[in-house]
């Protein structure tokens, strides 16, 4: 209230500026903005600014020399990417294990959803729900050491089991053809629970009044399921599906990593661990980006194409 | 009658397949390794000992591992909290200038990332490489949490803005005296989904935590669980009578990793819980 009263003075005495751009500075809300800058400035710096360095996928990238020293080559990276085994591959391995993973965890988190609100016990929903939302919190790295461990060849329980029903050790590990199960399974492990919450709790969303019209009806629990539950929780389910679409190129590379080995390269090897090869490790900055960048644009297409989809089915998206 | 066995039956299948990985990794580290080995320890431990025990709290570096993923946990979380809340605190309100332009800008970063050399480049740069606050503040924001705040807090009734202004609160008063206590459900999940995520967090610990004496535990247990080098040193040959072999000091570790997990787990279930339902995934 003070600053106003010297505003009008100063005002009066021409001093300061016209009153319409007074009044829209004063009317923006500038704490609101100071809360926004934080959060912004961090988006510009760590978000933005590094799609700048998108730019290396178009060069030879030298790390020592910077963009200046560097040669700029066009299309060839994406041309040598193509042309090669590795990427090409990688890329196979991508779409395969990321469609795997979506077919058998994605429905099996719905169903676990729907198996602990139709058990009609006090007690085993509890425990079903904790115990599959445990492993969640495991890390990466225990998850996949647990992996290896049981998986030993020689103290691995699950060989040693084996070992009992009179079949001799498998080197899991090391075998190509095993790598999209284990992978599969231990994000299942991981990943059941924690989803199913989501969709335990659109479940508990659901009008009751709507199954007890059906019980008037005469309906089996089956149909209540497939006419009323799993309509009204569609729209979770294609929000989830969009997300989960657009995670499904980046397909935990960061547990393939502790997992592969050179010798199960041929199933396991995805875009980012080949792109973490190509460029953390053998430095060639230009290529490596050149993967990541294809591997973020597909990402992208694939979101706004479900999106789109889900749109026009269902009328749900993200945005 | 038989529908409800039939669920209940496959909840309790589900359960023990579930639980099984967990539980056998805690029979196992407290049973002699030679039983172990014989795959003689499957539903119980056999020989209890604490032999695997003593060995684990002996790696190399294990204290200061902790002590480096405490620090990072915690100052991480918070930096991540000051970030996420004032940005989805900002975007909720009508009165934001450009508010849609700020919103796609922000909805923007998750759909499309720069992708893992740049960012590394970038960091680079700013010279982060190899520092705690690199590691901090270069994954300060998780996009998705600021959805789920933002939702939340458009959700707040107009009238306790009407009632604030009315009073002659400004904005960050409002900010911190009224929506941020009204929102504590919603901030105690995403504290959390932060939490967990820099506690376990490895890949990018590894890459800019070069110096060992900087690594979080979780990139020590890579070296013990997955590559497994230095677990030899802890261990003796396995006969009946050793009290720890690689295999059980292995467990040993997982368990006391695992352990702050476990501890706040009931913490994390309680608010999940209603976190999700408020913030939650709508059609």
């Amino acid at each position: 209230m003070h600053f106003c009263e010297v505003q009008k003075r100063l005002k009066k005495r021409g001093v300061l500026l016209s009153n319409s751009v007074i009044d829209r500075i004063k009317k923006t809300d500038w704490q609101l903005i100071i809360l926004l800058l934080p959060g912004l400035i961090w988006l510009v710096m760590f978000a933005y600014i590094p799609m700048a360095g998108l730019k290396m996928a178009f060069y030879n990238y030298n790390a020592f020399a910077g963009f200046d020293g560097s040669v700029f080559v066009g299309l060839k990276n994406f041309q040598q990417l193509f042309q090669g085994q590795d990427f090409l591959r990688a890329f196979k391995n991508t779409l395969q294990i990321g469609v795997l993973q979506l077919i058998i965890c994605f429905p099996f988190s719905i169903f676990l959803a729907i198996l602990v609100t139709e058990m009609r016990s006090k007690f085993l929903p509890k425990i079903t729900q904790t115990v599959t939302f445990l492993p969640y919190f495991v890390s990466t790295v225990v998850a996949c050491g647990i992996v290896i461990s049981f998986l030993s060849p020689s103290t691995g329980i699950i060989n040693l089991l084996l070992n009992k029903l009179g079949h001799e050790s498998i080197y899991f590990m090391v075998d190509p053809k095993y790598f999209k199960g284990i992978y599969v399974t231990m994000m299942l492990w991981k990943t059941a629970g924690f989803n199913a919450v989501v969709y335990i709790a659109a479940l508990m969303g659901i009008d009751p009044s709507l199954y007890e019209a059906a019980d008037v009806e005469g309906a089996t629990r089956m149909q209540k399921i497939r006419k009323i539950t799993l309509p009204c929780i569609a729209p979770t389910i294609s929000v989830m599906l969009i997300l989960e679409l657009g995670r499904i190129m980046k397909v935990g590379y960061e547990s393939i990593l502790l997992l592969y080995q050179p010798s199960t390269y041929s199933t396991a090897d995805v875009i980012g661990t080949y792109t973490y090869r190509l460029g953390i490790v053998q430095n060639n900055f230009g290529l490596s980006t050149a993967a990541g960048l294809f591997e973020s644009v597909i990402a992208l297409i694939m979101v706004i194409a479900a999106n789109r989809i889900s749109k026009k089915l269902s009328e749900s998206s993200i945005w | 009658m038989i529908y409800t066995i039939i669920t209940r039956l496959l909840g309790i299948i589900i359960v023990f397949l579930f639980f099984f990985p967990l539980w056998y990794i805690v029979i196992a580290s407290f049973s002699r390794p030679y039983y172990v080995i014989n795959g003689d320890v499957i539903l119980w431990f056999k020989e209890f000992t604490l032999g695997a025990y003593q060995q684990a709290f002996q790696a190399k570096g294990i204290w200061r591992g902790y002590g480096n993923s405490v620090f990072i946990t915690v100052f991480g979380t918070v930096t991540n909290m000051i970030f996420t809340t004032t940005l989805a605190f900002a975007l909720s309100r009508k009165e934001l200038p450009f508010r849609k332009f700020f919103n796609f800008f922000t909805v923007f970063t998750m759909l499309f990332t720069a992708g893992m050399i740049p960012l590394y480049r970038t960091l680079m740069n700013y010279n982060l490489i190899d520092t705690y606050w690199g590691n901090i503040i270069a994954f300060g924001i998780n996009t998705f949490n600021v959805i789920i705040l933002r939702s939340f807090f458009e959700q707040i009734p107009n009238d306790y803005f009407e009632a604030a202004r009315i009073d002659g609160a400004g904005t960050f008063r409002t900010f911190f005296k009224i929506v941020l206590p009204l929102s504590k459900a919603s901030l105690a999940t995403v504290t959390l989904f932060y939490a967990v995520s820099r506690w376990n967090g490895y890949f990018w610990s590894s890459i800019i935590l070069k110096s060992e004496s900087k690594q979080p535990l979780q990139v020590l247990l890579k070296k013990l669980l997955v590559e497994q080098t230095d677990l030899m040193d802890l261990a003796q040959p396995v006969t009946s009578a050793s009290l720890y072999a690689p295999t059980t000091i292995a467990y040993a570790i997982i368990v006391i990793s695992i352990l702050p997990m476990i501890l706040i787990f009931p913490y994390i279930q309680k608010y999940f819980k209603t976190g999700v339902n408020l913030g939650g995934v709508k059609g």
